[in-house]
């Protein structure tokens, strides 16, 4: 993976940097010793490390303001960070930059529950947001797979699903406001506690733009009522062709589950060995929860059935209590920890119509052979997001190169027939560089020239989600 | 100007020597733009539908009634319940999905489900420059770039002439109820509002008609489900007064489509506001508007008032935005915004619109 050139002007003048950071900050607010920074070399895309020239950990928006205000004046390349969860390497420093972190604001702000809202700190993580609320009966309902340890700020950064979403939708359907600080230190409120935009809807572009625009410091996020209750089913089969007509049945049945999970057969093999959640060994397991009260949950997991049993199951296990949920999620939520245990593993997140599934699996299985690399497939069925995870030996020379080129070709193969490159993790540098892939020149203009209006001097984030080649002009400028 | 294809439109864009005034269906004359004609009927269709995998596809220009009813033989729908502006603005012609798009047009549900922005999930469009652009697709999860859908959504036409829009489709509900509180003041009203949005039975309507003194609460879903949740929010709002429970679905649409439509405006004199605010600031801010008439939708989210002349003056600073939707009022009608948002908003149709021909005047 190719980075630029740090510029060698600020490298040279790094003292000068921390000097003026310094002065801008409280005493144990930033860090620029190499032992220090090098905890914040990478983020959970950890093939790739580069310490940065300093790291800077504001408690507060004006803070925050004056370091970029500082880093604006003297030119220096800023890498806003969350919690460094990104599968991406959306947070990953350059050597010429000063990591922005927000760990440290993780304050909630106010809680209105007539209104269904908190603000918070985006330094918060997503599962605390939930915390501060669920007593009282309420939750926050994007949940990504890093919840526990994944920030606010980076969820709205990346746009962030999980695995409830084919209900309540992603991080931007469920962020009313946000605190803006743009590059220039210009501190704005763009939406609020309201639920549409007066103008030009900047929220909905803010959000998922990886950091790049400005920097989030606080964000109202809607909050929803606790359902009733929730409860799974699970159903196998020995195709996966017949798995996916089951999801489409499901859907044109007008049930609209929460979640729909899809495992396949060497995902399934592997949680077997590592969890033991007693599933079934077969080509297709899929995980159906619906919610309600008991008898609404009794009624659609009997239309679910019904469905399930026409299409001939090798099982089906209805989840009867609390516990019997908590056996049926084990297995999918071990998943990639399981797979882990094999391996070294590299996870994509590429979606896809739900209709090319089938497809989309046997090619997958048709490369898998040709580059002599396993896979596994995790996938959210409801809504097309896939997670192969591809099985390599990070000791083996070679063996990560070969290892991104069938990632790629997976990718590739995911736009193709429709669908896209990310959707949920982000661009990053992962994907950076597959872009013109699904974009053709004129599109990548129309969105290199949002960061022209945010940031005109190309100094958040540059070296990521834009292809180097198309981005080089601006990043120069 | 008819174009009947992209690359047609761009031609004439890059060829227009003034302003450019868009339009779908032209049943939503909102703001104040000039120029010269440009429809988007020749470009009309509905270009894919997936049912199973709740997707479609159709082209600008597409009348809004050939996708209801195509999604209604697969007994789906747009969830976002799009208005009908035609009697509130008397205006004729068939609405077109392109129009519902530009001016993110969303109804009650939205207070459930999301807005039109909600469910979009990619745009085909063409710049000030002639560009055709793409963003987004027609998959349900894509974080793939920026987000240019949503900025589309909701921009007038000042950003680009859209040509093509994916939506996420839902499934259609069985039945519907609605439950009806009568003779609550604003306040009291909002409070049962916020109470039956709290509760886990999932409201998918809240508004209250001051005029007719009615709060109404809608439920939609299977049969079975719904009366059990009629019955369980009906304690929910018992402390709010006498509860009553319309199970005529056919009645509960009406009801719903004159919420949306804010029909009882229709035709009645005065200048209509669309408010949009924190529904618990909702009553006071009414109260300050001294209109003729007021409707809360969005369990107050959303205000619809009838008044005459500057109702931002008299509401004065407030958290939220105020929108001339009809009328003469000589004021903008957008919500000016604070200086750091305007500018960038003003970058971005600069970006966009570099000569500034598309429905100059409309927003900023």
């Amino acid at each position: 993976m190719q980075m630029p050139l740090p510029n060698a002007g600020v490298l040279s003048r790094k003292d000068q940097i921390v000097a003026r950071l310094t002065a801008v900050l409280p005493p144990d607010a930033l860090m620029s010793d190499i032992a220090e920074t090098r905890a914040y070399e990478c983020d959970a895309l950890t093939a790739y490390r580069c310490p940065p020239l300093a790291v800077v950990l504001p408690s507060t928006t004006a803070e925050v303001a004056a370091v970029l205000k500082v880093c604006h004046e003297l030119g220096v390349p800023v890498v806003p960070r969350g919690s460094g969860t990104s599968l991406a390497g959306g947070a990953l420093p350059t050597a010429d930059c000063v990591i922005l972190g927000v760990a440290r604001m993780t304050q909630v702000i106010e809680t209105n529950y007539p209104d269904r809202y908190i603000r918070v700190q985006t330094g918060r993580t997503n599962l605390s947001v939930t915390g501060a609320v669920e007593a009282d009966g309420f939750f926050y309902a994007p949940d990504p797979s890093s919840q526990l340890a994944c920030a606010i700020a980076g969820n709205i950064a990346m746009n962030s699903g999980g695995a409830h979403c084919l209900k309540y939708g992603v991080t931007t359907n469920n962020l009313l406001g946000v605190t803006l600080v743009t590059m220039d230190g210009t501190v704005m409120e763009i939406g609020g506690a309201h639920m549409d935009a007066g103008g030009l809807d900047l929220l909905g572009v803010i959000c998922g733009s990886e950091g790049q625009l400005g920097v989030v410091t606080e964000a109202t996020l809607r909050i929803l009522p606790k359902p009733e209750g929730a409860r799974p089913v699970l159903m196998g089969y020995d195709s996966s062709e017949v798995a996916g007509q089951v999801v489409t049945d499901i859907i044109k049945a007008g049930i609209l589950p929460v979640a729909i999970e899809f495992m396949d057969r060497p995902c399934i093999e592997a949680t077997e060995a590592f969890a033991h959640a007693g599933y079934p060994i077969c080509e297709a397991l899929l995980i159906v929860e619906v919610e309600g009260s008991p008898a609404e949950i009794d009624a659609q997991l009997a239309l679910i059935m019904d469905i399930a049993r026409n299409h001939k199951p090798v099982e089906l296990r209805e989840a009867k209590d609390a516990a019997e949920a908590g056996r049926i999620w084990l297995g999918r939520k071990s998943a990639f920890g399981a797979m882990g245990q094999i391996n070294d593993y590299m996870c994509l997140d590429g979606t896809i119509p739900v209709s090319a599934l089938p497809y989309v699996l046997r090619r997958i299985g048709e490369m898998s052979k040709e580059y002599g690399l396993a896979v596994g497939n995790v996938f959210h069925a409801g809504d097309g997001n896939m997670h192969p995870l591809i099985l390599f030996d990070a000791n083996k020379p070679g063996d990560l190169e070969l290892c991104e080129a069938f990632g790629a070709d997976i990718l590739r193969l995911c736009v193709e027939v429709g669908g896209c490159l990310t959707g949920e993790h982000g661009v990053g540098i992962e994907k950076r560089d597959l872009m013109h892939v699904q974009f053709a020149p004129a599109d990548l203009e129309a969105q290199m020239a949002v960061k022209d209006v945010f940031d005109p001097a190309w100094l958040l984030n540059a070296a990521k989600v834009f292809p180097l080649d198309s981005s080089a002009p601006r990043r120069a400028a | 100007m008819r174009p009947e294809t992209e690359e047609a439109l761009a031609q004439m864009i890059v060829s227009a020597d003034g302003p450019l005034r868009i339009v779908g269906g032209g049943t939503r004359p909102i703001g104040r733009s000039v120029g010269a004609a440009l429809s988007l009927a020749g470009m009309a269709g509905i270009t894919l539908y997936e049912p199973g995998a709740l997707t479609l596809v159709a082209k600008a220009g597409t009348p809004l009634a050939e996708v209801q009813t195509r999604l209604a033989a697969e007994n789906q729908r747009l969830a976002f319940e799009p208005m009908d502006h035609r009697a509130l603005l008397s205006t004729s012609g068939e609405p077109t999905i392109g129009g519902m798009v530009a001016a993110n047009v969303s109804g009650p549900r939205r207070i459930a489900v999301g807005a039109c922005r909600d469910f979009m999930l990619g745009v085909r469009f063409v710049d000030g420059a002639g560009h055709i652009i793409k963003n987004g697709g027609r998959v349900m999860k894509n974080v793939t770039g920026y987000d240019l859908v949503k900025l589309l959504t909701g921009s007038y036409g000042t950003l680009g002439v859209l040509t093509e829009v994916s939506l996420k489709v839902l499934p259609d509900v069985e039945t519907q109820a609605t439950l009806v509180l009568d003779g609550l003041d604003d306040a009291t009203a909002v409070a049962a509002m916020a109470a039956a949005m709290s509760s886990p039975f999932e409201v998918t309507g809240a508004a209250h008609d001051p005029a007719a003194g009615r709060t109404l609460l809608r439920l939609e879903g299977f049969a079975a489900s719904v009366a059990y949740r009629a019955q369980a929010l009906a304690g929910v709002l018992a402390p709010f007064g006498t509860v009553t429970v319309l199970d005529d679905p056919a009645q509960g649409a009406a009801i719903w489509a004159a919420i949306r439509d804010v029909t009882a405006f229709a035709g009645q004199e005065g200048d209509v506001w669309r408010l949009s605010v924190k529904a618990s600031d909702a009553p006071a801010l009414v109260a300050k508007a001294g209109a003729r008439a007021a409707i809360y939708d969005w369990a107050g989210g959303l205000v619809w008032l009838l008044t005459d002349g500057d109702l931002r003056a008299r509401l004065g600073d407030f958290a939220g935005h105020a929108t001339l939707i009809r009328g003469q009022a000589d004021v903008p009608v957008f919500q000016p915004e604070p200086a750091p948002v305007a500018a960038l908003s003003a970058g971005l149709r600069a970006k966009f619109d570099p000569r500034g021909i598309f429905n100059p005047g409309m927003m900023g």
